[in-house]
């Protein structure tokens, strides 16, 4: 399945599909796959699950924190792939986030086809642009899977073509320059962008980096196709330590919120 | 000019390198490209860099004959002085190009990492030479086992940001300074301190660095009238064994010899020994060794030395080490506090503790050549730094404070 899918759907309401993220093994690998299909139940389109990892270039503190905290627990890629599994079976596309070292480290075309055998949609590289991408997307291409890669404000319009070209299921457009987190503002710099980006290729393009609140996700599905959330999410798991039905309580509302964000209310 | 042993256009050697990063910095990696292509070819620039290198860094380094080493070895030692640079290690060169770079691209402000302080020391002395603001990231664990070197940096105008995540030492202190970068880049300037990171780090490092080599090579002939049988140098990431290095790759008759950190021993799996231990992969933009578990998760590594202290190697020493040019030997923390001992008691050079893993690893070398060769044959070692920054360490090594203390190399 492709992401793309739930985009179309989202499309057809006439508005915005939303895209959650959390780690794998976050705060324990059940406990991840409580919270992530309970973010589908409560209106996110597409999850992606991140894989956690030792060095998170584009990680700010809050996603750094919880991934550290799933490494802790001994989170695997076979949990990361056991996440997926769990997930997909909702019947919500599902992608993988991950920088590119554990892959290449558990062999690309294993990697894929294990993704794809888990009913993984895809994946997003953070740290894998399409010009150092080429064995990703041959395993892709043959996994019959997505892959996502990131158009920045920084990008030239030549790389923005060449990295949509090699996109399939949708254009993940960083929003700020910086690293992930929660802003109390939504970024100028967005609009311009999916604007740039959206000029060379009929792929959905989402927003990420930054929102948190469904009136920030309101004013982001004005002009993207997808919102993408991650360090919100995050948060509300790591300000309920050790009460686990709290946490799923404002995770829950959170979700309520945003999914309302894109629908414009 | 370009050489078989220069990256490609994308930044390979071979197969080691290349750019694994946001697509955010790709903007930022190009215009450096660019601006030290145009820069590196410009006699103007490459005028001033010597010059400063020249009046302010105190180059070149004299490639000094140690020769009561020389008698107790049986061989012909020779130091490369790297340690009587200003800031005292050989990092200065690369910072002052870096700066000077920095300046020709308009940027205002500087951002570095540092391991053991020498890079942060070097890169807040640039700042300051050049009037940057400058910003120094620095793992936790290394401003406490290098306290004079913030010091320092503190002195020459830098701010010095401690970074607490992951194992707070190197590979989190550049984690760190790229986060900045991405957030700065419009401004900013990434004065990476190794050979190592995406293209075009390791190669424009290693060309800043190069003056080690071609100055070493060129004293050596001079005054011996022929070239060394051996080099050796440290390597952590590998800037000062690169810049040694480079003069020396055509020439097939010296033997190349990276010392890599071993720390407790390979075999304990407390080391930073990447190449003799690690496997490909990716970290830090560059495909090279590196430490890492099955999952591709990076291992923590460890040295007694701050300045080695890194899971991760610059790729063009992947290269060398792959294609069998340069050989790469671990030397573990004993070896080289030995090492440090015995050059401070016979010379009267008190060595970093990075430049005394090469030292242990030419002592080695040396032996064998004098058995093989005798009295002519020549070891050529780069003393990449000296060893003020390391005496906490010594003092508890070799137990400096009490009143009987003292090495017994």
């Amino acid at each position: 399945m492709s992401v793309s899918d739930a985009f179309t759907r989202a499309k057809e309401e006439d508005r915005a599909a939303l895209v959650g993220y959390l780690p794998a093994g976050f705060p324990d690998v059940d406990g991840g796959i409580e919270a992530l299909t309970t973010m589908v139940d409560a209106g996110c389109d597409v999850i992606e699950v991140g894989l956690p990892y030792s060095d998170p270039v584009m990680d700010g503190p809050t996603i750094q924190a919880a991934a550290q905290q799933a490494l802790d627990g001994g989170v695997r890629i076979r949990d990361v792939l056991r996440t997926v599994e769990a997930v997909a079976a909702t019947g919500v596309p599902t992608v993988v986030m991950t920088y590119w070292n554990p892959v290449d480290r558990y062999g690309v075309a294993r990697f894929a086809a294990d993704l794809a055998s888990a009913g993984g949609a895809g994946l997003i590289t953070p740290d894998l642009t399409p010009d150092s991408g080429a064995d990703w997307i041959a395993a892709a291409e043959s996994n019959d899977l997505d892959r996502i890669f990131l158009v920045a404000p920084s990008s030239t319009d030549a790389r923005i073509a060449m990295t949509t070209a090699a996109c399939r299921g949708f254009v993940y457009a960083t929003a700020v320059m910086g690293v992930t987190g929660a802003r109390e503002a939504t970024s100028d710099l967005a609009g311009p962008l999916v604007a740039r980006t959206k000029a060379v290729t009929d792929l959905p393009v989402a927003v990420g980096l930054g929102v948190s609140s469904g009136a920030q996700a309101a004013e982001v599905a004005a002009y993207a196709d997808g919102v993408i959330v991650g360090s919100a999410f995050v948060r509300t798991i790591l300000d309920h330590p050790g009460d686990r039905a709290a946490g799923l309580g404002a995770l829950r509302a959170l979700t309520e919120d945003l999914a309302g964000g894109v629908r414009g209310a | 000019m370009t050489t078989a042993w220069d990256a490609d256009e994308r930044g390979y050697f071979g197969e080691w390198g290349g750019r694994y990063m946001p697509e955010a910095l790709v903007a930022a990696l190009d215009e450096l490209d660019a601006a030290w292509r145009d820069a590196s070819a410009d006699p103007g620039f490459r005028g001033e860099f010597e010059a400063i290198l020249r009046d302010f860094a105190n180059t070149p380094s004299p490639l000094y004959h140690a020769s009561r080493l020389s008698e107790q070895l049986g061989v012909t030692v020779l130091l490369k002085r790297e340690d009587l640079n200003h800031t005292g290690a050989h990092k200065i060169r690369n910072v002052l190009g870096q700066a000077l770079l920095t300046r020709r691209m308009g940027k205002k402000r500087v951002i570095a990492e540092t391991g053991a302080g020498q890079h942060g020391v070097a890169a807040a002395t640039a700042a300051a030479y050049f009037g940057l603001d400058c910003t120094v990231y620095m793992g936790e664990v290394d401003t406490r086992r290098q306290a004079l070197n913030v010091a320092r940096m503190k002195l020459l105008g830098a701010t010095v940001v401690p970074v607490s995540s992951g194992s707070a030492t190197l590979k989190d202190a550049i984690n760190e300074a790229l986060r900045d970068w991405v957030a700065s880049v419009d401004h900013t300037a990434y004065l990476f301190g190794t050979a190592a990171g995406p293209h075009p780090f390791p190669s424009m490092v290693r060309d800043l660095c190069r003056g080690i080599g071609d100055e070493a090579r060129q004293q050596c002939l001079d005054q011996l009238g022929r070239l060394p049988d051996a080099i050796a140098a440290c390597v952590g990431g590998g800037s000062n064994a690169i810049g040694l290095f480079t003069a020396f790759l055509d020439d097939p008759e010296v033997a190349i010899l990276g010392m890599e950190p071993a720390g407790d021993g390979v075999e304990t799996g407390r080391h930073a020994a990447t190449i003799s231990a690690g496997a490909a992969g990716v970290l830090h933009g560059a495909r090279t060794f590196i430490l890492q578990d099955e999952d591709g998760q990076t291992q923590e590594s460890h040295s007694i030395s701050a300045g080695l202290d890194y899971p991760g190697v610059g790729p063009q020493h992947a290269h060398l080490a792959a294609s069998g040019r340069a050989t790469y030997v671990p030397i573990t923390d004993a070896q080289a506090m030995d090492a440090m001992a015995l050059l401070s008691r016979t010379e009267g050079i008190i060595p970093a503790i990075e430049s005394a893993h090469a030292l242990a690893g030419a002592f080695d070398v040396a032996r064998r050549l004098a058995d093989e060769k005798g009295p002519e044959a020549v070891v050529l070692v780069n003393l990449s730094g000296r060893g003020d920054k390391d005496m906490g360490t010594a003092i508890e090594w070799f137990d400096l404070d009490k009143p009987t203390g003292g090495p017994v190399g």
